[in-house]
């Protein structure tokens, strides 16, 4: 529905991606893992290879959680804005599917966080 | 010749004289140019009149009776500051509730002043004009009250001297701020729906009643005195909401569903604010009320129902996800500390973890859930900042576009999964938290696409840094003194230097 208003009611939509100086927001979870209490918000060029990612961003996230270590990554499981997604890490995020804004989650089966409380 | 003396105006004439007599219809202007917002939002209404004043208040016994109520607060809150009141107090840890509520609410009421002057001009009958027009000054004295019932504490603990300026610019404020915008921004029908109906009549009673009765428990006589001082003005405003309503519904049957439509969306976003009420009450007061849980059972399910129940001869059904807030009573308040938990190092107010027995009471109050999703995870992190490693979570969070809260809120049939919702407008994505958000969203995208969201703000360079400590110093926070841990937090200090002192003599 449009918004009922008393003129023309179009404004400008306030997290363009050409606001991000270069870069496009990304979304990561962890899941089955809420020690960290919810989704993070990343700033990151589309052409960040995805092994770049994984090497120099998810650790930063994530690596205070105990289970960390852990994650064999051979058997992590994908989604990319919710379809199964399997990453190739030479390539851009962009050439892998991410666009602005984004949801990358991933399960670590076996893990299931502190004491069994999915934490 | 002796002369004829005029009979004094009895009550309901001099009611009249004073309200609807001072009202007229224009006609050197058309009267929609006069009134020019009280019909676009589709709301017919055939006779203003129809519009019942059940308080009957005119303005001079409001100044009259309000001198008197705040004559009675200023003696209070002055013999509260010069007894010390504050030593009184259960504990330290107690203030961080009144640090949430004066960032959080108050400004909220300088909102709603704001909200009901600009109505209060806004609709061509007399009756609604004059109620709004009291209830704008109502808002008024409530925050300025509001800070001089506080202030007192603002001379001791940390956190509590830029409400105004953290209101405008705080991430976890921007919930509060964004619930009024997005309510202000809207026509005077919705606004009363969503400020008078769904938040004074259906939900005061889930904010109030626990930040007065915390008050009250912990030893807050300042606060609790405001609490007693502002409660006709509340009894007033709740009248105004479900007048509104039942005005609405009364003069076009045509108005019922956009009414429900308002319902649901308000509820929904109105439950939203209130985890910041329901952590209050199961973490931050040191002597606890009663559970959120229990809270929610008597305030909305048994009073909710009622009043869902009266209004169903007018064709309106109780708010969409009434069902699924109510499975959140067992799992919000446990979430949102954790979001705030996690966060500590940026936000104006300590956390911490529950001391053992109060772990026992949440087992208690919480037994299908506490045990087995929440309680593991506060004794690993007590551990952790025992052995001198607090747990902070170093990432902004992904925040839900309508409600603004980081994204902590699972699923509710699935206590251990985000619940994660999303929409496609004009080629961007909008994520939400809920279905209820989900639904706000999308009935009104072009609303919500200007949503400042903080964390995207601070990604923009926006809020002053691209580091946080430089963001935390635009918010005007003392670093190391209003964030962190309560455990080693100059509060804490103060507080246990009095403790011994007092035990010494």
């Amino acid at each position: 529905m449009s918004v009922a208003s008393i003129g023309k009611y179009e404004f400008e939509p306030l997290d363009k991606v050409e606001n991000f100086h270069g870069n496009q927001l990304t979304y990561l979870n962890w899941e089955q893992h809420l020690l960290f209490c919810a989704p993070v918000c990343l700033p990151l060029p589309p052409e960040m290879p995805f092994g770049a990612f994984m090497k120099e961003v998810l650790p930063g996230v994530y690596s205070k959680h105990p289970d960390f270590k852990e994650i064999n990554w051979d058997e992590v499981t994908w989604t990319l804005d919710g379809d199964d997604f399997t990453p190739n890490m030479a390539a851009s995020l962009a050439d892998n599917g991410f666009g602005h804004k984004s949801l990358l989650r991933f399960w670590t089966p076996g893990l299931d966080g502190i004491e069994g409380s999915h934490s | 010749m002796a002369e004829k003396r005029k009979k004094k105006l009895g009550i309901k004439q001099r009611y009249s004289m004073l309200t609807r007599g001072l009202g007229w219809d224009t006609t050197y202007q058309d009267m929609d140019k006069v009134f020019p917002y009280d019909n676009y939002e589709g709301i017919i209404i055939h006779d203003w009149e129809g519009w019942e004043d059940p308080f009957r208040l005119t303005m001079d016994a409001y100044w009259k009776f309000q001198s008197e109520k705040e004559k009675k607060l200023y003696a209070v809150i002055d013999s509260f500051a010069q007894n010390n009141g504050h030593l009184g107090i259960t504990d330290a840890r107690y203030v961080n509730a009144l640090k949430l509520f004066l960032t959080g609410v108050s400004p909220l009421e300088y909102q709603a002043a704001r909200g009901f002057t600009h109505v209060g001009r806004h609709f061509r009958g007399v009756g609604p004009r004059v109620a709004c027009q009291m209830q704008a000054i109502d808002e008024l004295r409530h925050v300025q009250t509001q800070i001089h019932s506080m202030s007192h504490y603002n001379k001791y603990f940390d956190g509590l001297h830029s409400a105004p300026h953290m209101h405008d610019r705080v991430w976890y404020l921007s919930v509060p701020k964004s619930f009024f915008d997005d309510a202000r921004t809207a026509g005077p029908f919705e606004f009363l729906t969503s400020i008078s109906f769904a938040f004074e009549y259906v939900l005061t009673n889930l904010l109030f009643v626990p930040f007065m009765s915390g008050a009250a428990f912990n030893g807050d006589m300042a606060t609790v005195t405001f609490g007693f001082s502002a409660q006709s003005d509340e009894a007033r405003h709740m009248t105004l909401g479900l007048e509104v309503i039942k005005f609405m519904l009364e003069q076009d049957e045509r108005n019922i569903p956009i009414v429900q439509r308002w319902m649901d969306k308000w509820f929904w976003r109105g439950t939203r604010m209130l985890a910041l009420v329901a952590m209050m009450m199961d973490y931050m007061l040191p002597k606890r009320v009663m559970s959120w849980r229990e809270a929610w059972d008597i305030y909305f399910t048994e009073a909710g129902g009622a009043l869902f129940a009266d209004l169903a001869r007018y064709g309106i059904k109780p708010p969409k996800y009434a069902d699924i807030a109510t499975k959140e009573a067992e799992h919000i308040s446990h979430q949102a500390w954790h979001i705030f938990y996690n966060y500590t190092h940026a936000a104006a107010f300590h956390t911490w973890v529950p001391e053992k027995d109060e772990l026992d009471w949440l087992s208690e109050k919480y037994p299908n859930t506490f045990d087995k999703y929440y309680r593991p995870r506060l004794e690993y992190l007590d551990k952790e900042e025992k052995a001198g490693r607090r747990f902070y979570n170093d990432t902004l969070p992904m925040l839900c576009q309508v409600c603004q809260i980081p994204m902590g809120f699972t699923d509710m049939d699935d206590p251990t999964t985000i619940s994660f919702e999303v929409s496609e407008y004009k080629d961007d994505k909008y994520h939400t938290c809920s279905l209820g958000c989900k639904d706000i969203f999308d009935y009104e995208p072009a609303k919500y696409v200007q949503a400042w969201l903080p964390v995207h703000q601070i990604y923009q360079g926006n809020c002053g840094g691209a580091e946080i400590p430089d963001v935390l110093k635009w918010y005007n926070f003392n670093l190391g003194a209003d964030n962190m841990e309560y455990n080693g937090s100059p509060d804490q200090k103060l507080w246990d230097e009095w403790q011994a002192h007092r035990k010494k003599a």
